[in-house]
């Protein structure tokens, strides 16, 4: 075993050279590139270069109505739709002071815990996968699917929901939507188990993950790392508990988190997130009551002059969408702070003097989605 | 001494991996021999819009009012149409619809008035010709059978 610690990197020899990761790169998911320098096996220098997949997101936001612009919230981060969409309906909300029906509350948060855990699958199977194991994945898509289908009955869609409505949601769900998800729930907890000893107490992946791709909490601050990262340095900071929205304060659950810091601290993270997100649904469906699903909403949007933020927690981390309006029908500016960026950020530092094959696995415990960091 | 731990433990985790792997092996299949077979759509699956037809007197619902036009947000329709003599409103003539486009959010259809727009479940829509850049929805609609 070579330990990463006595690399050569602090002491460069001038035989360095340049390494492209991507931006066609497997294990960069997309379209990420790092600009690595190497010192034989051990990274120097890690710079990522993002814009590879730039869509001017925000700046679309400039030119459509405020509604025109839902559908972009969906495909800023394709894997988690739902709190995205959550985000931006929100901050919208709050500067209308709409009021959302009880009903439409329990069906985003089913909806955003479903799609948590589906999220959380994809980021599952193709960790293990960068990392050489290739059969959890299809163990997890096979689960995802079942996600998939289910919102897919409601709203049409299978990846980019465009579900929430300012004021509620655009169409209600049936029972068999509801006893689906009992059913769910009761199929994936002990998928859990099965995944914990197929692959978490793989001693494999346990070499692979321990003690790698150290970040410390005081990093995470440096850098705005959030969500499953920041939890796994030991902060226990979750939107859904520290800035509730939404209807989370009336839900009984744990935030998940490690004091490790390492690689394997960010997966368990993840997987225990699952089990919480799971616990909450069991509870929404319980409790969902019956109801309109959509508030009072006047026929054409105008905004108040100002600015209008909302802060949800989306499966890679806290989402801050902020609109400025000047009382036109369109915004004057829509502001996306993703997670994925500021995770990414963290990249260099960390990822300084370790093997590659490890920053590998490193990039993958931070589970970007490259569209979230250039939308 | 740690050696001998090692392989132990790496020989559990296999043996454990590969019974769960191999417990997997005799579950029933799930595949969907698609194209040979194929799922059914869901209700609500959205695909490309089409127009829609009153079931009373077997035309198009659409007024022409334009309003869906308005509240795409990628500018992907286009609709024109003429004011028929002794009817009170509008009917469609041209109803195009630029696919390549198409976000499929459904704003179009929140939009109308009239009800007169809906999904279609068409999934199947690769081409190596530009068909969808121009869909002549119209067309469409003259070519399809009424349903009784
Ligand atoms: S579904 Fe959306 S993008 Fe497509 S035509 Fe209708 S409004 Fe336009
Ligand atoms: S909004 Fe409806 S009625 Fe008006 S033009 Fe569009 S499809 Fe026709």
């Amino acid at each position: 075993m070579i330990a990463p610690k006595e690399s050569t990197a602090g002491t460069p020899s001038n035989e360095t050279f340049t390494l492209n990761l991507g931006p066609q790169h497997p294990a960069t998911h997309g379209v990420l590139r790092v600009k690595l320098t190497m010192d034989g096996e051990y990274i120097t220098r890690a710079e990522p270069v993002p814009g590879y997949i730039h869509r001017m997101h925000e700046k679309m936001g400039e030119n459509r109505t405020w509604a025109q612009y839902l559908p972009n919230t969906s495909r800023v981060d394709y894997l988690s739709a739902m709190t995205y969409t959550h985000a931006y309906v929100g901050a919208v909300e709050r500067a209308l002071k709409l009021e959302v029906p009880l009903r439409a509350e329990f069906i985003r948060v089913i909806t955003s815990e479903l799609n948590r855990i589906s999220s959380h699958l994809v980021g599952w199977g193709a960790f293990v996968m960068d990392l050489g194991g290739f059969t959890p994945i299809l163990y997890a898509f096979d689960d995802r699917e079942k996600i998939l289908d289910l919102l897919e009955a409601v709203t049409g869609s299978r990846l980019t929901y465009c579900y929430y409505r300012f004021g509620g949601v655009v169409a209600d769900v049936d029972t068999a939507f509801l006893e689906g998800c009992k059913a769910f729930v009761k199929h994936m907890r002990p998928r859990l188990d099965f995944y914990r000893a197929l692959v978490t107490d793989n001693i494999i992946l346990r070499k692979r993950l321990e003690g790698i791709g150290m970040v410390s909490a005081e990093m995470c601050r440096r850098y705005g790392a959030c969500g499953p990262v920041l939890r796994g340095s030991d902060v226990a900071y979750d939107v859904r508990k520290n800035e509730p929205y939404s209807i989370y304060n009336q839900f009984d659950f744990d935030i998940p988190h490690y004091p490790q810091g390492d690689s394997m601290a960010r997966y368990n993270v993840r997987m225990d997130e699952i089990e919480q997100s799971l616990r909450i649904i069991d509870q929404a469906v319980a409790k969902i009551p019956e109801g309109p699903i959509m508030g009072k909403v006047p026929r054409v949007l105008k905004l108040p002059v100002g600015d209008f933020c909302y802060a949800t927690e989306a499966a890679r981390g806290r989402l801050l969408v902020r609109v400025s309006s000047d009382g036109k029908d369109t915004p004057y500016r829509v502001r996306l702070r993703t997670p994925c960026f500021c995770n990414l950020s963290l990249f260099e530092e960390a990822s300084k003097g370790m093997l590659l094959p490890d920053a590998i696995a490193f990039m993958g415990s931070l589970d970007l989605v490259i569209p979230d960091i250039d939308r | 001494m740690k050696a001998v731990r090692e392989v132990l433990s790496g020989t559990k985790s296999l043996l454990v991996g590969m019974r769960l792997t191999l417990r997997e092996f005799f579950k029933p299949t799930i595949t969907v021999q698609y194209p040979h077979q194929t799922l059914p759509m869901p209700e609500r699956f959205r695909g490309h819009i089409e127009l829609r037809r009153d079931p009373e007197t077997g035309k198009a619902l659409c007024t022409a009012c334009k309003l869906c036009e308005r509240a795409c947000p990628s500018d992907c329709i286009l609709v024109d149409g003429v004011k028929l003599e002794g009817e009170k409103k509008k009917s469609v003539t041209d109803y195009h619809l630029n696919f390549t486009q198409c976000s499929l959010c459904g704003a179009c259809i929140e939009a109308c008035p009239s009800d007169a727009i809906q999904f279609t479940k068409r999934y199947n829509l690769a081409s190596q010709t530009n068909d969808y850049r121009n869909m002549d929805l119209v067309q469409r609609f003259k070519d399809q059978p009424e349903k009784k």
